[in-house]
């Protein structure tokens, strides 16, 4: 995308849109009674622009998983604003929030882990339709094995365990899950790692799929600055429980202002670049 | 230089199979030929599940019970193959080690750092307790580590990621094996963090001339770092030469598509170069060939793009189009 496209988009209400967002955990050194806080999110502002794919990146441990619990409502920010679809949501209670759950999905990054073992595929997908009333029961495999066939799964293995597909198949798995109630928020945390390079693309390249045959927005979390910022529309950049950096792709990536930005560039650029002259023949 | 010299391991016509359920048994390595000289760093690629763990795990005779092995591995002029488990044990630690996957999963978590490393020493030589801590400590600074004490005392759990790897990576060293196994030891790190440990196993592989077979899925990371590369497809070595020379003129269609997965930087207008902004990235279409599904023809013709009619119906044979190079492919050329 051009960045005249993209500040057109940015013209747009965001969807999702974060103010002075502030999260601290205590923790409690082991075997003894003092505890210190780890500050995960330092007065963060943040916005999702609606049908784009905004990736987050950052070192582990620079607060990427906490942001992202906050905005999919499972953590409680200290303090701050959370606004979606026009409403602020941060203080609402579990029962207001109930209506709007449906419309934030959330992909894991360990899909072994977040998938249940003692269903089938289709049942890991037909659960979200019948506990928000989707679907009549008779139609409710018709629909899992759709999604199953959109997100690249043979509708074949719909009796298959979780357990018997691989990684890549897995995480297929998973979003078909997530889009099964057709949010208008996806989150992938880290959805990528672990993966091989060409299942990491076979994923983005379904992702981009999605994305065009449905309204839907991406937040994209990783820590490999090379692999998001290929399909990317937006790129936020955290650093120690702040944003340092945020802006369309080809301003971050043609122009980083912050250091952190510039290191997370030029670690992968140093492999990169040694990898084309190795390609090119030249001495590496 | 590899050819010459006596090499380290010689892996002839190893063939692993797994007794699945009901069926016959699946073949999860075929006839793998390959030798790695003393002091050499070979690169395994491949998606996961084309066998390069239980490479692994052969060669350091890990592999459960249930699995049958053929053929032989001679490592240093000793002949594994049907070594005895107490053989093993010896061999394991002194002569050939490993740096797994999750260090966080492959470590005690009930004892120091510290300890773990010293247990290897005491398992291999005796020696006093003094003298063990000062050869912990060496490894410890070799594999990376500036404040030792701390990480000497310390429990797996208060230990952050990189630092679980520069543990794990003390401790397959501590005994200078002549070869070291890392398998995909840098796959949940962050970027920056591949690149230390990536070079800090470069150095450990200078200063004491340890041979290693670095596993992993991404071609960018043996670039600079290794000297020769295996492709690993469905059980079988598709391709092997050169790191230079693989990568500029990769002869398999599979190490084609494998090389091109990795993200292409650009010039943007700006003095630091991006990444190309694709519509789609490019990948292998499909997945992996089930090992009990392999029909007689080659195992990646479902996948290629540049399969012939000749290919469904025999597998094709190991050919040396030139000197320290291997392909299995009928179309090598195009």
């Amino acid at each position: 995308m051009g960045t005249e496209a993209a500040a057109r988009l940015a013209l747009q209400p965001a969807l999702m849109r974060a103010r002075g967002l502030s999260k601290r955990y205590l923790q409690r050194t082991s075997f003894s009674r003092r505890s210190f806080a780890i500050e995960a999110l330092m007065d963060v502002n943040f916005e999702i622009a609606p049908g784009c794919l905004t990736a987050l990146v950052g070192q582990s441990g620079s607060g990427k998983s906490t942001l992202a619990s906050c905005l999919a409502m499972m953590e409680k920010p200290d303090c701050g604003e959370i606004w979606f679809e026009g409403n602020e949501i941060s203080h609402w209670n579990r029962r207001k929030l109930a209506p709007l759950r449906p419309k934030i999905q959330m992909v894991f990054q360990n899909s072994a882990g977040a998938l249940n073992p003692r269903f089938s595929a289709a049942q890991i997908i037909e659960e979200p339709l019948q506990i928000q009333h989707r679907e009549i029961r008779q139609n409710l495999r018709a629909r899992a094995c759709q999604l199953m066939e959109e997100v690249g799964l043979s509708a074949d293995w719909a009796n298959r365990s979780p357990l018997e597909l691989s990684g890549g198949q897995r995480q297929r798995l998973a979003i078909a899950r997530a889009i099964a109630l057709k949010p208008s928020l996806l989150i992938l945390d880290e959805s990528l790692s672990g993966l091989d390079l060409s299942t990491q693309a076979q994923i983005l390249n379904l992702l981009l799929d999605l994305k065009a045959a449905h309204p839907l927005t991406c937040l994209l979390i990783s820590h490999d600055l090379s692999l998001v910022g290929q399909i990317a529309d937006f790129i936020a950049v955290m650093h120690r429980g702040r944003i340092v950096e945020c802006g369309s792709a080809p301003q971050v990536l043609g122009s980083p202002q912050h250091p952190q930005t510039c290191k997370l560039l030029a670690s992968v650029q140093v492999l990169e670049t040694a990898f084309r002259t190795a390609r090119a023949g030249g001495r590496s | 230089m590899p050819s010459t010299c006596a090499p380290l391991l010689r892996v002839r016509g190893l063939t692993v199979s797994y007794n699945a359920r009901s069926q016959q048994p699946v073949a999860a390595l075929r006839q793998v030929d390959f030798d790695i000289a003393p002091g050499e760093i070979v690169g395994i690629l491949g998606e996961s599940g084309s066998g390069k763990s239980t490479l692994a795990l052969s060669i350091l005779g890990l592999l459960p019970e249930s699995a049958q092995v053929e053929g032989s591995i001679v490592l240093d002029g000793e002949d594994l193959s049907n070594a005895a488990d107490s053989r093993w044990t010896k061999v394991r630690g002194a002569k050939v080690a490993m740096i797994f996957q999750e260090p966080g999963l492959s470590l005690s978590p009930v004892m120091r750092a510290g300890d773990q490393i010293g247990e290897v020493i005491r398992a291999h030589r005796s020696g006093g307790r003094k003298q063990r801590k000062l050869e912990v400590e060496a490894a410890l600074k070799d594999a990376g580590i500036s404040d030792v004490d701390r990480i000497y005392r310390a429990y797996p759990h208060q230990l952050s990621g990189g630092e679980l790897h520069r543990v794990a990576i003390a401790q397959a060293l501590v005994c200078r094996p002549a070869l070291v196994i890392a398998d995909e030891p840098t796959r949940s790190l962050d970027v920056t963090l591949q690149a230390q440990i990536r070079n800090a196993l470069r150095d450990i592989n200078r200063t004491y001339g340890s041979a290693l077979i670095f596993i992993t899925h991404n071609p960018a990371l043996l670039t600079g770092f290794a000297d020769r590369v295996m492709v690993m497809y469905a059980g079988r070595i598709v391709e092997a030469g050169p790191v230079a020379q693989v990568y500029r003129r990769p002869l398999h269609p599979y190490t084609k598509g494998l090389l091109q997965l990795v993200p292409e930087p650009v010039q943007y207008s700006g003095h630091i170069s991006g990444f190309v902004r694709r519509e789609r990235l490019p990948a292998i279409p499909g997945s992996l060939t089930r090992f009990d599904q392999l029909s007689r023809g080659c195992a990646f013709e479902p996948r290629c793009s540049a399969r012939t009619p000749d290919c469904q119906i025999e597998s094709p044979e190991e050919i040396v189009p030139e000197l320290d190079r291997r392909v299995s492919c009928f179309n090598h050329g195009n």
